[in-house]
């Protein structure tokens, strides 16, 4: 597609841009000159300020060839790149082009290794430590981000260390997380629970289930909330559900905060972008890293808590 | 005709304001809440400092050279207390979040709005008192004056345009890859016009006078002024190499710079050769060792700059600190350096004295400045293209061998050196606001006399 919403901004690029560069060869030229007489006055006899005078030396010669050397140069490089208006440059370099190029090199100096990895099953492939070199990279620099450098997570950020998995520890369910991305939905339930005492309640038997000191009067109160509002998603037992990426309440592990107070705030409010530390999602990496990345990766992360 | 009393005032009291604002060099402490205290380092640097300095300067420049009053007086004092408002204004609104977000233009749009109209008293001002003058040709200096406030007006509006939306915000009226295009067309002329062209009025004037001796060639500043014009208005999209900015922008952006190399250093050699022939008296006149290491300066960053927006280095060293090296380099060294050494010749002239308090503190100022410049500048080149380097370094897997947080990691000790510089300019700075206290109690202010003008000698 043209840069250009019609011809008249094409010209007008190209003339100013001839216009400008000649207008420095014309001002360079006339005063770049000698006149015999001037070299003898070498003076403009202008006075300001009292004392204020000016020579009128000539132009240094390696400063004028040099303004000469620059605007030869940018002639050749504008025949050379695109640069005048429309005018594609003979050298047909485009910046999406040399991007092309440079990946087109990368990938075909490492599609041999990534080949071998990909036929690899992906349990295998986490006990070959060159294979883990290389994907330990990779997360450090795509992943560590928002879950760690150690994978350990932090709040609202998902824990890769803890062995709870949301959405299914199976090599192919973490592959389809890292491929797919994830959202999960929490809604906020303050207000069908009946504010904080109901609130209390829930989590006080959630507490329960994961074997946390808890107020044991709340309990019984919980668990019938519990079954009215939250057992839809969590499960009767609270174990969660993956194929929606409830997660497993029973396990002790908290993706955003493990305080009393952490947890009823996700309860009352859900994580949705009222919440500032709320509502984060893990993004979609297809597309961003190559099918084998993305294997190498699954294997890397299963291998935390499978080795 | 003499220059009367409120002028004075008026001068020393933007002179005063200079000095006042110079501790904000102290806000480039990146572990202070940086996303608001950088624009106002920024802001405060370019327009509060380099600003004062230029509206003071430009005021007597012109007097001088014209040798005349300046044009409504009356005006000039609106300018000045309507840029002291607008620096007030600007470093409240800015701590408190006021933002439209573009670099070196992040004032909101009722400032904007202030800006633009003591601006353009200020071209009143200044245009006036050269329509006035009592000599026959106008001074090169205010060629560079000249240039300057018109260039500023044209971009600080075209780059403002904006919608508003409540008092305090607004949005700019440009949209993606324009508003880009438009942020550093303004953006690199705020380099350009603002912190190069004016300040090489400023040494137009103070170079001369303080050496003793003639411009070296008034054809070299003929060719150098029109073409650094020509030129510098295309440098903006050098900011934007290797972005959504169309390649024939890009190309354009870089080919321009790389030519302003060029007239950048014919600015530089006009100033050096008017030196030569005085270059005894560096030994013991410090106000000429700011000038000849500014100019050394704005020659190095000149070179510099353009090698940066060469395609293959700015991959390189673009969004490293090289950048800001470079920056720095540029401000402390030639903005920073020039503007002091003027003022040392110009703060005791309006007392009516020849020189400051103690030549001496000048010359340990001198000495701090210089050594404070050069940790800094050096620590982030290295860091600068230590990060480069690091950023791209590719394992023979494909993967990166260091992750961002480990370049981070390795600038550390570069930052440290970076501040020690930064604290060594920031006390030169201190040591020139005792001086210039301790001038302004000897001397009074002076009713300096119009230069009576001056029959050119034609043969």
């Amino acid at each position: 597609m043209s840069d250009f919403t019609s011809n008249f901004w094409d010209f007008y690029i190209v003339i100013l841009t001839v216009g400008a560069l000649l207008f420095c060869v014309w001002i360079l030229a006339v005063m770049g000159k000698s006149k015999k007489e001037e070299k003898a006055a070498n003076s403009t006899t202008h006075v300001w300020d009292g004392d204020l005078t000016e020579l009128n030396n000539q132009l240094p010669n390696w400063w004028r060839g040099l303004f000469w050397v620059l605007l030869i140069f940018s002639v050749g490089y504008l025949l050379y790149y695109p640069g005048l208006g429309s005018f594609k440059g003979l050298g047909g370099w485009t910046q999406t082009g040399q991007f092309d190029k440079e990946m087109a090199a990368l990938e075909a100096k490492t599609k041999p290794m990534y080949d071998g990895f990909l036929a690899m099953r992906v349990e295998d492939l986490a006990k070959n430590q060159k294979a883990m070199g290389t994907a330990q990279r990779i997360f450090l620099n795509e992943c560590a981000r928002c879950h760690g450098s150690d994978a350990g997570g932090a709040i609202g950020f998902k824990s890769l260390r803890s062995g709870a998995w949301n959405w299914g520890g199976a090599p192919i369910e973490i592959e389809e997380s890292i491929a797919g991305g994830r959202t999960g939905v929490m809604p906020p339930m303050g207000e069908v629970l009946g504010g904080e005492p109901g609130i209390k309640a829930v989590v006080a038997y959630t507490f329960s289930l994961s074997g946390r000191p808890h107020d044991t009067n709340l309990v019984a109160k919980g668990e019938t909330l519990f079954e009215e509002n939250c057992a839809v998603c969590h499960g009767a037992d609270g174990k969660g559900m993956k194929e929606i990426g409830a997660p497993d309440l029973t396990d002790n592990v908290w993706d955003y905060g493990s305080s009393e107070k952490a947890v009823m705030r996700i309860v009352e409010f859900g994580h949705n972008s009222e919440l500032d530390e709320g509502g984060f999602a893990m993004p979609a990496y297809k597309g961003v890293l190559s099918e084998g990345q993305i294997h190498l990766l699954t294997a890397y992360v299963w291998g935390l808590t499978n080795r | 005709m003499a220059v009367i009393w409120g002028i004075v005032g008026l001068l020393v009291g933007l002179v005063i304001s200079v000095q006042l604002m110079w501790p904000a060099f102290n806000f480039d402490l990146p572990w202070l809440t940086y996303g608001r205290l950088r624009p106002l380092h920024t802001n405060a640097i370019i327009f509060a400092f380099g600003g004062c300095a230029l509206f003071a300067t430009s005021y007597y420049i012109v007097q001088r050279t014209c040798q005349t009053r300046l044009f409504c007086s009356g005006l000039a004092a609106f300018t000045f207390w309507g840029w002291q408002l607008i620096i007030l204004l600007a470093a409240l609104s800015l701590v408190f979040g006021f933002t439209s977000g573009k670099e070196y233009a992040e004032l909101e749009w009722p400032i904007d709005i202030l800006i633009a109209v003591v601006w353009v008293a200020y071209a009143l001002v200044f245009f006036g008192t050269i329509a006035k003058r009592r000599t026959p040709h106008i001074y090169v200096a205010n060629w560079f004056f000249g240039a300057m406030i018109i260039a500023i007006a044209v971009l600080h509006i075209g780059n403002s345009v904006a919608i508003p939306v409540t008092w305090y915000k607004s949005y700019s009226a440009y949209a993606g890859v324009h508003d880009a295009m438009v942020q550093w067309w303004y953006g690199h002329n705020a380099v350009g016009f603002f912190l190069t062209a004016g300040f090489l009025g400023m040494m137009y004037y103070f170079v001369p006078k303080q050496a003793g001796r003639p411009i070296y060639s008034y054809r070299l500043s003929v060719v150098h002024f029109w073409a650094l014009i020509f030129t510098y208005m295309w440098a903006g999209p050098h900011h934007l190499l290797y972005t959504a900015v169309p390649d024939w922008a890009q190309t354009l952006g870089m080919l321009f710079s790389v030519i302003l190399l060029a007239p950048s250093w014919g600015g530089m050699i006009n100033g050096i050769m008017t030196l030569s022939g005085a270059w005894h008296r560096l030994r013991e006149d410090p106000i000429l060792k700011f000038m000849i290491v500014a100019l050394s300066f704005y020659g190095m960053s000149t070179f510099e700059g353009p090698a940066l927006s060469v395609k293959t280095i700015n991959a390189l060293a673009h969004y490293s600190d090289w950048i800001i090296g470079h920056v720095h380099s540029g401000a402390l060294g030639w903005v920073g350096f020039i503007t002091i050494g003027s003022l040392y010749y110009l703060i005791p002239r309006l007392y009516g004295r020849t020189e400051m308090w103690s030549v001496k503190l000048v010359n340990i100022h001198f000495w701090i400045a210089t050594i404070g410049i050069v940790l800094y500048v050096a620590a982030l080149w290295i860091a600068g293209v230590m990060q480069g380097l690091m950023w791209r370094a590719v394992n023979e897997d494909g993967t990166l061998v260091y992750t961002f947080v480990e370049s981070v990691k390795a600038s550390y000790p570069f930052y440290a050196i970076r501040l020690i510089g930064g604290v060594l300019y920031f006390l030169g700075m201190l040591l020139m606001f005792y001086n210039m206290l301790k001038t302004m109690g000897q001397g009074k202010p002076a009713e300096a006399a119009v230069p009576t003008a001056t029959a050119p000698v034609h043969a």
